[in-house]
């Protein structure tokens, strides 16, 4: 067993530890997960995604520096890091390289920046990343920045995790028709356009706003089974959120503070309106949905008997029995005509 | 499912700039099925332990060229030990002179590995450490 009260104290060690056991999803930690999950829930969840090379881990570095060192004077915010790089899969390794770009955050206790491998999940996240921002809303970080993997055009999990989630773009990426595809830059809250001072901005620029323009977005919260659903303005509240493009150049620190002013009223859009409540409700329920799978999973795992999986797989090579007849078998089921 | 991973930092503290030798062997271990954290050039003492904090790693490998070893090693150490990490393994690679050797295993580190080491050579000194850790 875990003690927790370490954690909630903002012991470090202790907290880091924890990581590794949700990573390696052992018992302990699923164990300490559960304790810890009463204490979750008042940080401000921040996704960062967008292809290799883009600048995300430059542009975390500066919004974390600015979080920790804020322009008006005020309270400055615990950041935690989560960043994601992918695994190998052939070796299962990983290099893991998104601290190089984050040195200026060192010897800030206020700051806790964790690296995770992807581990075969291939959503931009790894399987285990939503128990590590859990871990760090309740051991008291109040902005958590997650960034992914470097992602292409499908990987859209972090749009079901975060609260706000930006998406970075940098000039010269492709057409006005890579912009008008589905899948990741739906997904964007924000977009920004990284390396501000390369040619090719403002077509950059202008493909992002042509896109933007050919929708009409509705209020958009992600359903059970990962399809956002747009509701068109029926509801007491019609206020669209429509997704600023931001400029930035991460290496200069410019556009930053106007990057973390949009989070801010993305955010505050998210209170007014009610989507915040109705987007945690829909992530939690995809997890709930997801453990009862794995519990229903283990527990018929555990009454099946000896063999029988093997036998029936048998059959399937051999082409006796069909997929959905055996699935029917293995669980029992009635088989029908 | 549980799947422990040996998680490791690879690092250059001091200052100078060559870090090829630091990527051969990140990209070995990885290819060894380890998660290689990278942390890249000029890391202080402070950055390291730090990094080792954070990341809850199994063993840090140092890469020094400068000659600044016998400096940065101790201050490492007494880092780790004081954030109660003293379980973590120090790895070195580099030039090291032979003399220094000894003195560094006694201080603590696991293993030293002058130029033309084959990685496999390092691979299996982290594996087997990196298990001792794992029974305990």
């Amino acid at each position: 067993m875990i003690d927790i009260q370490p954690i909630l104290n903002g012991d470090r060690l202790a907290l880091s530890r924890l990581l590794t056991q949700i990573e390696n999803n052992t018992a302990t930690g699923q164990a300490a997960l559960a304790d810890l999950f009463l204490h979750s829930g008042r940080a401000k969840l921040v996704g960062i995604t967008g292809a290799p090379g883009t600048g995300k881990s430059s542009l975390v570095n500066q919004m974390a520096y600015l979080y920790r060192h804020p322009e008006d004077g005020s309270e400055p915010q615990k950041v935690a890091i989560v960043a994601v790089d992918p695994s190998s899969p052939f070796s299962g390794g990983a290099v893991l390289g998104d601290r190089i770009r984050m040195n200026s955050l060192s010897g800030d206790p206020g700051v806790f920046i964790r690296s995770m491998a992807s581990r075969g999940s291939l959503g931009g996240l790894a399987r285990s990343t939503a128990g590590v921002v859990q871990a760090f809303d309740s051991a008291g970080y109040e902005t958590i920045l997650i960034e992914t993997v470097g992602a292409g055009q499908a990987e859209v999990d972090i749009a079901k995790l975060a609260h706000t989630t930006l998406v970075i773009e940098a000039p010269g990426l492709g057409d006005d028709i890579q912009a008008i595809k589905a899948g990741i830059l739906e997904i964007a809250d924000i977009l920004v356009v990284n390396k501000a001072d390369r040619p090719g901005l403002e077509q950059t620029e202008r493909a992002l706003k042509n896109m933007l323009q050919l929708a009409h977005p509705g209020r958009r919260v992600f359903q059970n089974l990962g399809y956002l659903e747009g509701e068109n303005g029926s509801e007491e509240n019609d206020q669209i959120w429509l997704p600023p493009i931001q400029r930035t150049i991460a290496t200069e620190a410019t556009g930053i503070s106007e990057l973390l002013t949009s989070i801010a009223a993305h955010q505050k859009y998210l209170k007014q309106t009610g989507d915040l409540a109705r987007r945690e409700r829909a992530r939690l329920a995809a997890e709930l949905d997801l453990m009862i799978e794995s519990a229903l999973v283990s527990r018929w795992r555990e009454q099946l008997q000896d063999g029988a999986y093997a036998a029936v797989l048998e059959q399937l090579v051999s082409r006796k029995l069909s997929p959905q007849k055996a699935v029917q078998k293995l669980l029992g089921m009635e088989v029908g005509s | 499912m549980n799947q422990e991973k040996i998680r490791v930092i690879v690092a250059k503290p001091g200052l100078d700039g060559h870090d090829r030798g630091a990527k051969v062997v990140a990209r070995a271990l990885r290819d060894a099925g380890m998660e290689v954290i990278y942390t890249g050039l000029r890391q202080t003492p402070e950055m390291i332990a730090e990094a080792a904090l954070q990341e809850d790693v199994h063993a840090v490998g140092l890469s020094v060229l400068s000659g600044a070893h016998m400096a940065l090693v101790p201050r490492i150490l007494e880092l780790l030990k004081s954030n109660g990490q003293e379980n973590v393994g120090i790895f070195i690679g580099g030039i090291i002179p032979d003399e220094d050797v000894p003195r560094l295993i006694e201080m603590g580190v696991k293993g030293v590995y002058g130029p033309g080491t084959s990685t496999d050579v390092i691979v299996k000194d982290i594996q087997t450490f990196a298990r001792r850790l794992f029974a305990q």
